[in-house]
């Protein structure tokens, strides 16, 4: 593999769990300073990758760069330099908030004098400086999240992995943990993430990457991955309890109409003409008895490329995920 | 390089014995169990206590060394703090040392805490350093014990279920309560293969004269340190190779 100063470089990245194959030759570059997400469900490879990039576990075949630094040559110079977010906040439980980012500092190398005055620093900026006594256990999810990432902060890293970051958080604790990680990045920090979470990647990100059953099946800007999946003119959203399977089939069938998506109560059609194509929507709506309450026009969004990349209920994705709150195969 | 994992290492050991063995349950069943063993065996037989003390030294150590040493990294395990220690620039090595060195330190604080009341109060031979070396191998060799079991096992329990499979055994086998010598051959040729064995016969070489010891002091310190050797190629094997085992 070439040089590079790309800060993450993957080239036929592979691995196999027991015969079956976790990420399948994962050919990826994430540029230094880029905020970069993983995008796929339960399963995907997200974690795997993570955990390989960061030298938890060996690949079965190919190889990586962190930092122009080979994963499988240079493991303890590769952990030196980047930080890693788990989708467990998995500090010690019996160890106080700053006791914590004092044992990272020490486990990561900083110098003595600095232990003390970087826990404080990081502790105030995850806003727990008032907890800084407090054990790890008695902290609320959202905190201990928050203690977590200042961990992970600790030595400095150039690269930061963040596995699913706000899985299981309360809104504000989420919107809270979104505006840090921005914060990060203008600060220069290159960001990787996994997330279940479309709004989530097409907010935060530069340029996200999805993955299913192990393979990336595509990595562009949203912008650029909502324009390629927009092939007609216009999207709109039927409103409409309930949309039949057979509903869908009859309006898949038109030559005119595309289905993007179908939810509980509503279905996103793109379309080419609103006067022409709109009348023939509602001509199929009422051969189906299908009673229309709403019908707007909308923008095609990044969720509407997933549905049609991966053909996966975006309902479907997001409530696996928060219901079992634990990803990956292993 | 080696000089910066040492540190590291310390500073894991320094926080395991905050986090585990500096805990009043932990530090008062230190205290009571080898008194209370002293206790029993004084009350049987007073005037016997005497070649009694270096077995309890070394049952003290065994059990001092290996009762939390075995659960500690499967417990870390279950919980992610292993996953945490394993994604900081640390060798294997460095980890296998740090988890063994606070077992170590318990079971040379509890092994010397029964040394010191044998000799003050039965006025054993005071002799320091052999002794000390004594304890301070065996402590090690079975801290490794300890965690070679606790890197084998999956679950909290197994791990202690499994540290008694060795332990117990050895209470009986390795001349603690009966000196090898007036064993039978089988036993003592089982004897030759468990390290206790090794310890318990050492501190009645350098406690008691005419102690009734089996084998040379050179020979059982020759096999107590390869016994910590084997420990450690083990258990740095087993952290080697097994290492993604020790993510959940």
């Amino acid at each position: 593999m070439r040089e590079s100063m790309a800060s993450i470089e993957t080239e036929g990245l592979t691995r196999y769990y027991d015969g079956l194959c976790a990420v399948d030759h994962l050919d990826l570059t994430v540029e230094s300073g880029e905020l970069f997400a993983f995008l796929g469900p339960n399963g995907a490879g997200k974690t795997t990758t993570i955990r390989m990039l960061t030298g938890l576990i060996q690949p079965t075949k190919g190889t990586a760069l962190i930092d122009g630094l080979n994963i499988r040559t240079h493991p303890l110079e590769v952990k030196a330099r980047v930080g890693v977010v788990p989708e467990r906040s998995n500090l010690y439980g019996e160890l106080g908030a700053r006791d914590n980012l004092i044992f990272m500092a020490q486990l990561y190398g900083l110098p003595r004098r600095q232990w003390r005055p970087r826990a404080d620093e990081l502790l105030q900026r995850v806003r727990l400086s008032e907890r800084a006594e407090t054990p790890f256990r008695a902290l609320s999810r959202g905190m201990k999240r928050r203690l977590t990432i200042a961990a992970a902060l600790v030595h400095h890293p150039t690269i930061l992995f963040l596995d699913e970051p706000t899985t299981g958080l309360d809104v504000q604790s989420a919107r809270s943990l979104r505006s840090m990680i921005q914060d990060l990045r203008a600060e220069g920090v290159t960001i990787f993430l996994t997330t279940h979470l479309i709004g989530e990647a097409e907010r935060l990100c530069d340029r996200v990457g999805i993955i299913m059953e192990g393979k990336l099946v595509i990595v562009d800007t949203p912008s650029a991955l909502r324009r390629r999946y927009q092939d007609d003119d216009l999207a709109v959203e039927v409103v409409t309890p309930s949309p039949s399977e057979a509903l869908r089939r009859d309006l898949e069938a038109s030559e005119k109409i595309t289905v993007i998506s179908s939810k509980t109560n509503s279905l996103r059609l793109g379309v080419h003409s609103l006067d022409e194509d709109l009348r023939e929507i509602c001509a199929i709506m009422h051969q189906h008895h299908a009673p229309i309450e709403e019908i707007r026009t909308v923008n095609v969004s990044l969720e509407d490329a997933f549905v049609k990349l991966t053909g996966m209920d975006v309902e479907i994705l997001e409530q696996e995920k928060s219901s079992n709150g634990q990803g990956g195969r292993k | 390089m080696m000089n910066v994992q040492l540190k590291r290492a310390w500073y894991i050991t320094r926080k395991d014995m905050r986090t585990y063995y500096l805990k009043s349950p932990i530090i008062s069943w230190g205290i009571l169990f080898p008194l209370v063993m002293i206790l029993a065996f004084y009350i049987r037989n007073p005037d016997d206590i005497r070649s009694v003390i270096p077995g309890l030294i070394g049952v003290t150590v065994l059990f001092g060394a290996t009762s939390l040493e075995a659960v500690v990294i499967t417990f870390e395990k279950r919980i992610g703090a292993m996953e945490r220690l394993l994604l900081a620039p640390i060798a294997p090595p460095t980890l296998v040392v740090s988890k063994m060195a606070s077992g170590a330190l318990f079971g040379l604080a509890t092994g010397c805490l029964v040394w010191l009341v044998g000799s003050i109060v039965w006025g054993l031979r005071f002799a320091w350093l052999g002794v000390f070396v004594t304890i301070l191998l065996g402590s090690i060799t079975f801290a490794l014990l300890g965690v070679v079991i606790s890197l084998l096992m999956r679950e909290v329990f197994d791990a202690m279920t499994m540290s008694n499979y060795f332990r117990f055994p050895m209470v009986f086998l390795c001349g603690v309560f009966v000196p090898l010598a007036e064993m039978s051959t089988a036993l003592q040729i089982m004897a030759s293969f468990l390290p206790l064995t090794y310890m318990v016969d050492a501190l009645r070489h350098l406690l008691i004269v005419d102690g009734g010891a089996h084998y040379p002091l050179t020979v059982n310190l020759g096999a107590s340190a390869l016994f910590a050797l084997a420990l450690y190629w083990a258990a740095w094997r087993l952290t080697r190779y097994r290492l993604e085992d020790l993510i959940q």
